[in-house]
């Protein structure tokens, strides 16, 4: 065979390969949103879930799912940008170094699961609270923490270094030309990588199957007491999140309307996690306009 | 007049000396308390699930042979319990193995359509494409795994639709991005001259490929493969809601199997905190906790094998 016409061949192999990627998205996001979007009513959103009957909402768990998000990121955020700051700025090439290193690389690559069994071995046995809020999100702040240390570590890393360098010729600390110099002129990336986190926690279930658990209670939407037992802000209640309701409903459920939750729910999780792709750009290239001088 | 200033100055120059000083000290041990609690964090995993995995073991007196070679899982037998977990293990690698077979072709030729073929506009679309299913959560594939893919496989191929086939598609789409996003690196960190030195001497662009580039980018593109792999033994939901869950050895690619993440889904949540049958979980978790640290030294070889 001519080596023209190989090339030819394997020219239009590769564009088959590349149209094959992107139908399977378009056929994945299309199914979700073509079957689920006719389910999504306000009252589909806002009421409680049943277990037995049909007709039930997700209101609980799409709280759930946003109250466990942001105490994960409480948790996280912090962490992590504190892992990002050393291991950009004060970490020395040496033993602790690449102890830290390591161990950024073997917490991102366990899987969920297992992270999910060590937070019921710490946060719910150990602690003895039961399943709860406050261990999902301890879970998930194991899951997270790796992602959120390289998004801060790469984000001061990309800060262009005459901009440090002029800050220390000025004679300013270290840390302060960190505080002021290198952190806000890193912040839209870190924006942009935490809000992709974001998304990325919203969807995650296994960790949270055996640390907020399956169910939730009874909640009282006009309590707001963080410490009272019907109320929604109380971190010490299981809490089954959005995704976990998915997976629960397809392999345990007893309701008949399993098809029309679930579908319902996934619409939601794919359309939540698409907005926080859009915000992670729109925002983050705003407030980079906006703080800098570039267009 | 002239004293007095000298000591002003040389009162704020000491205090605020010393104040930077313990902002400087304070801002470092800050940052190096979280560095620290990451390293926490990694070894009390480590610690926990080796002791708690390692108790079926040595408090129940389960035979770590048995375990490791036997294909009978049966634990909840009251009169002699049974604990093989070689169906389970089987189950996991087979997915892996035959999910990497699929996305590894598709995501390194994604890559290369990327950055060869049509690196103008190609980029402009598969990039976006490749993000977006990143952020598909699992449970989401899974959902459509059972919804879709099931009954389709039922009706074309026959059996019961859930199969290692439906496990292994599922996951293949899953580890895509993956493998595409970190070959896509390796073939653009290639040195441009490695392409124009092929093109000068009159290769075609399939022969500076195929010859040239690929064999240039080879340990970052195992790479890819390699944390696809992981990323697929490690799967649990998705997996488990369309590949049948049962305790038998598969003995074809249709057939329903099980893998060490879906068996401890399923029976976490109701089998006794420290009885036999939730220590031999734990025992499965600890094979898919040293599964992880050899992916990651099987990753830190081949990088060490990088020539770009």
């Amino acid at each position: 065979m001519n080596s023209k016409v190989t090339d030819r061949i394997a020219t239009s192999i590769f564009y088959l390969i590349a149209a094959t990627i992107v139908t399977v998205l378009v056929g994945l996001l299309g199914y979700i949103i073509f079957h689920g979007f006719s389910k999504l009513n306000l009252e589909f959103l806002t009421s409680p879930s049943s277990s037995f009957r049909a007709g039930g909402g997700i209101g609980n768990q799409l709280f759930n799912s946003f109250y466990i998000l942001f105490l994960t990121m409480v948790f996280t955020v912090p962490l992590g940008l504190g892992g990002g700051i050393y291991m950009a700025e004060y970490a020395r090439p040496g033993r602790l170094t690449n102890a830290i290193r390591t161990c950024i690389e073997v917490l991102a690559s366990l899987p969920s699961i297992v992270i999910g069994m060590f937070g019921l071995l710490m946060f719910v046995n150990l602690t003895g609270w039961g399943y709860s809020i406050l261990g999902g999100a301890l879970a998930l702040t194991v899951f997270n923490l790796p992602v959120m240390v390289r998004v801060c570590e790469d984000a001061l890393r990309t800060v262009q270094r005459d901009q440090k360098e002029a800050s220390l010729a000025l004679g300013i600390t270290h840390w302060h030309t960190i505080k002021t110099v290198l952190l806000p002129a890193a912040f839209p990336s870190i924006l942009t990588g935490a809000i992709l986190a974001s998304g990325r926690v919203f969807g995650e279930a296994a960790a949270l199957l055996f640390t907020a658990g399956l169910t939730t209670p009874t909640l009282d939407f006009s309590n707001w007491n963080p410490f009272d037992s019907t109320s929604p802000l109380n971190v010490f209640r299981p809490a089954e999140t959005l995704a976990v309701h998915i997976w629960a409903v397809n392999t345990q459920g007893l309701i008949p309307d399993v098809r029309e939750v679930a579908d319902g729910s996934s619409a939601v999780l794919i359309i939540s996690v698409l907005i926080f792709n859009l915000l992670a750009r729109w925002i983050g290239s705003a407030v980079h306009k906006k703080i800098t001088a570039s267009k | 007049m002239d004293n007095k200033t000298m000591t002003a100055s040389q009162r704020l120059l000491k205090k605020s000396n010393k104040s930077l000083l313990q902002m400087e000290l304070r801002g470092k041990s800050i940052v190096l308390i979280s560095a620290l609690i990451i390293i926490t964090a990694t070894i009390s995993i480590t610690i926990f699930l080796g002791t708690k995995g390692l108790q079926a073991f040595f408090n129940n007196g389960v035979s770590l042979y048995e375990f490791l070679t036997s294909t009978n899982w049966n634990p909840t037998n009251a009169e002699s319990p049974a604990y093989g977990a070689v169906p389970f293990i089987v189950g996991s690698f087979a997915v892996t193995f035959l999910s990497a077979l699929i996305a590894a072709p598709l995501g390194i030729g994604g890559a290369i359509f990327m950055t060869e073929i049509a690196p103008s506009w190609g980029k402009k679309i598969l990039q976006p494409v490749i993000e977006l299913l990143v952020g598909i959560p699992s449970v989401v594939y899974g959902f459509i795994g059972l919804s879709v893919l099931v009954p389709f496989l039922r009706d074309s191929v026959g059996g019961q639709g859930f199969s290692l086939l439906a496990g292994m598609i599922v996951l293949s789409i899953m580890i895509l991005p993956t493998v595409t996003s970190i070959a896509t690196d390796a073939m653009s960190s290639l040195p441009k001259g490695l392409r124009e030195s092929s093109y000068a001497i009159g290769a075609t662009r399939w022969q500076t490929i195929w010859r040239v580039l690929i064999p240039a980018a080879m340990p970052t593109l195992l790479t890819a493969v390699v944390l696809g792999m992981a990323r697929a033994f490690g799967e649990a939901l998705a997996v488990q809601m369309v590949i049948g869950n049962v305790r038998t050895l598969p003995s074809a690619i249709t057939d329903p199997s099980a893998t060490l993440t879906t068996i401890i889904t399923l029976n976490m949540g109701h089998t006794t905190f420290g009885s036999v049958e939730n220590n031999v979980l734990w025992s499965l978790a600890l094979i898919l906790l040293a599964m992880s640290f050899i992916f990651i030294i099987l990753i830190r070889y081949l990088s060490s094998r990088r020539q770009f």
